[in-house]
């Protein structure tokens, strides 16, 4: 006798950061609804995400974008396998917004809960936009609060390799675009005018730390533009915003791209993927995949929605964690400095 | 009728069960363990304890604030989770008032103290002799301000709330009135409180005290510190003063 096996549903909520997100996502892969409400021309006044605005934000959108989840995918909470979280890395004002609701939202219906780590969130973005990847392979996770260079070694089971030992690199894109009057948010303005500009218009360095071949360090990059900008000032020498842009740019891209090749050089991988925020960046995607190409290595990177902050990804995460049987507490609370493989 | 009460505004994370008048439960707990921990254990325990069906509960009473930021909205997003999970409305109280609440059958006048740092309080001026009348509604201000509102009452006071204790100093060298300091058990943010206040509101205004979960949204009576350096003023609400 077979048993049709069931399909697991689960409703997936994001709020670490400034993105209210909720996400209907069945078995991991199958996106029903992915609703996101983004906060951003709020910070935008103060040229970035301020944790007290973001906090108030969520808690007067949450219901309607959990709501809107629900109502988008055809289903109700009764539906649910389970209730997911984002309940860290991030700002802990948000987090507990998202933590709070889910654990309510648990309570009150029976439906398990499940926290979920941001960047596995991030990570498996990559299983949604391409339903054939599976385990082994190396991931460089990209955003404005995080950049990690990470060895997935099976479904939930991660290594780091390398992080920022400073800034992360969409924060080292805010700061610059800011000194270049590009504003915020940085990546994407930095992205879009570097498209005018020469990428080896200025040799800025590639940032390395000492002793750890994978970990970044971008706050030298940064002010060495700012060193840059400073001694045209003073010399009265008139810049090119889109030399400085393109140029910089492509120093992250350089070394982003560096980190990667070689975790796939020394642990023989042939899949490659891309994910977080500043995956979008055009540059940066060109020349990972180039790179990729040039070793035969397979090249995955999720489309813009699924890179920036949001709940589908959280969905996907949580079902490899569910399908292991892992469930968390009613006293399951925000971690904002939560490590990868942490618990 | 049932209501379920929610506390989470200030040192307290707390929880009560108020049906037709009776206080069939209430859990409450100041410990150095976050709301975040706390407060969803503690529904779960109580609901357990008194075999509560939560789809019998008629609103969800919380205190709205003023009060920790962070405390306010845990226990916001866990009452907007509950609403929304249960198809239940919402009875917000102020704070302040359901402080004025622990106390009850006096002819002094009552003025809750919560500590709201920057040298100020979340306060108000109430009596509650055989009924809850608000002669000042909740605000923050200094210490020194409402001080001399009491003093230009001229009744004897209570004090109470965590804000007490900080201004002792400031109570023995400006207060011109007698004046009392509540004790442990009357002194700090209640569920069984807020239950009582929404329930007497309840009464009074019927269906319009009400919203929906979604709808609801704590009343922090401070602006955040950077719409205030930036002089941005379009969300304050003012509130006396």
């Amino acid at each position: 006798m077979t048993e049709e096996k069931k399909d697991i549903t689960i409703l997936a909520i994001e709020s670490s950061c400034d993105e209210t997100a909720a996400s209907v996502v069945v078995n991991g892969r199958e996106v029903l609804s992915n609703v996101i409400s983004s906060q951003i021309d709020i910070h935008t006044l103060y040229g970035g995400v301020v944790p007290e605005i973001a906090s108030r934000k969520h808690t007067e959108r949450i219901n309607q974008v959990v709501r809107k989840g629900l109502s988008e995918a055809g289903k109700t909470l009764k539906d649910m396998d389970a209730i997911a979280v984002t309940y860290g890395p991030g700002l802990v004002g948000p987090l507990l917004i998202g933590v709070s609701e889910a654990k309510a939202l648990s309570f009150a219906t029976g439906i398990p809960l499940i926290g979920v780590h941001h960047i596995e969130g991030h990570i498996s973005a990559n299983y949604i936009a391409d339903k054939e990847l599976e385990p082994p392979f190396a991931c460089l996770v990209v955003s404005g609060g995080h950049t990690h260079l990470v060895l997935v070694k099976d479904y939930g089971e991660y290594e780091i390799l390398g992080r920022t030992q400073d800034d992360a690199a969409g924060e080292a894109f805010d700061k610059v675009a800011r000194e270049i009057g590009l504003g915020y948010p940085g990546g994407p303005k930095i992205d879009k005018v570097s498209k005018e500009g020469n990428p080896a218009a200025i040799d800025f360095p590639r940032g390395k730390v000492t002793g750890s071949r994978y970990d970044f360090s971008f706050s030298g990059m940064k002010s060495s533009v700012l060193n840059y900008l400073n001694t045209c000032k003073m010399k009265n020498i008139q810049i090119s915003v889109p030399d400085v842009a393109a140029s910089f740019q492509q120093a992250v891209v350089d070394v982003l791209v560096s980190h990667a090749m070689w975790a796939v050089e020394e642990f023989h991988l042939t899949k490659f993927a891309l994910a977080g925020g500043v995956a979008s960046n055009t540059a940066l995607r060109a020349a990972m995949e180039a790179a990729c190409e040039e070793r035969g290595v397979a090249f995955y990177c999720p489309p813009p929605v699924l890179c920036t902050d949001n709940a589908a990804m959280i969905g996907s995460a949580a079902y490899y964690e569910y399908i292991r049987g892992v469930r968390s507490g009613l006293d399951l609370n925000a971690k904002p400095g939560l490590r990868l493989g942490e618990k | 009728m049932k209501i379920l009460a929610i506390e989470g505004s200030g040192p307290v994370a707390g929880c009560a069960l108020w049906e037709n008048g009776t206080l069939t439960a209430e859990y409450s707990v100041q410990y150095k363990k976050k709301h975040s921990q706390s407060l969803v254990p503690m529904l779960k325990e109580m609901q357990e304890m008194v075999d509560l069906d939560l789809s019998s509960i008629d609103f969800i009473a919380v205190t709205k604030g003023p009060g920790s930021f962070t405390g306010l909205r845990i226990g916001a997003a866990t009452v907007k989770g509950l609403g929304l999970a249960l198809e239940k409305p919402v009875l917000p109280v102020p704070t302040v008032d359901s402080l004025a609440c622990n106390l009850y059958g006096t002819d002094r006048v009552i003025c809750p103290l919560m500590d709201a740092r920057r040298q100020q309080v979340y306060t108000g001026i109430y009596e509650n002799r055989d009924g809850l009348r608000v002669l000042r509604p909740q605000c923050v201000t200094a210490f020194t301000e409402i001080a001399e509102e009491l003093n230009r009452l001229g009744r004897e006071v209570i004090f109470l709330g965590d804000g007490a204790p900080v201004n002792e100093g400031a109570m023995r060298e400006l207060m011109r009135v007698p004046y009392l300091i509540a004790p442990a058990h009357l002194s700090r943010q209640r569920a069984a409180s807020t239950a009582v206040r929404a329930a007497q509101i309840y009464a009074e205004q019927g269906e319009a005290a009400l919203v929906t979960a979604d709808d609801f949204r704590p009343e922090y009576l401070r602006i955040p510190q950077a719409e205030r350096e930036r002089g941005d003023k379009r969300n304050y609400q003012v509130f006396v003063e």
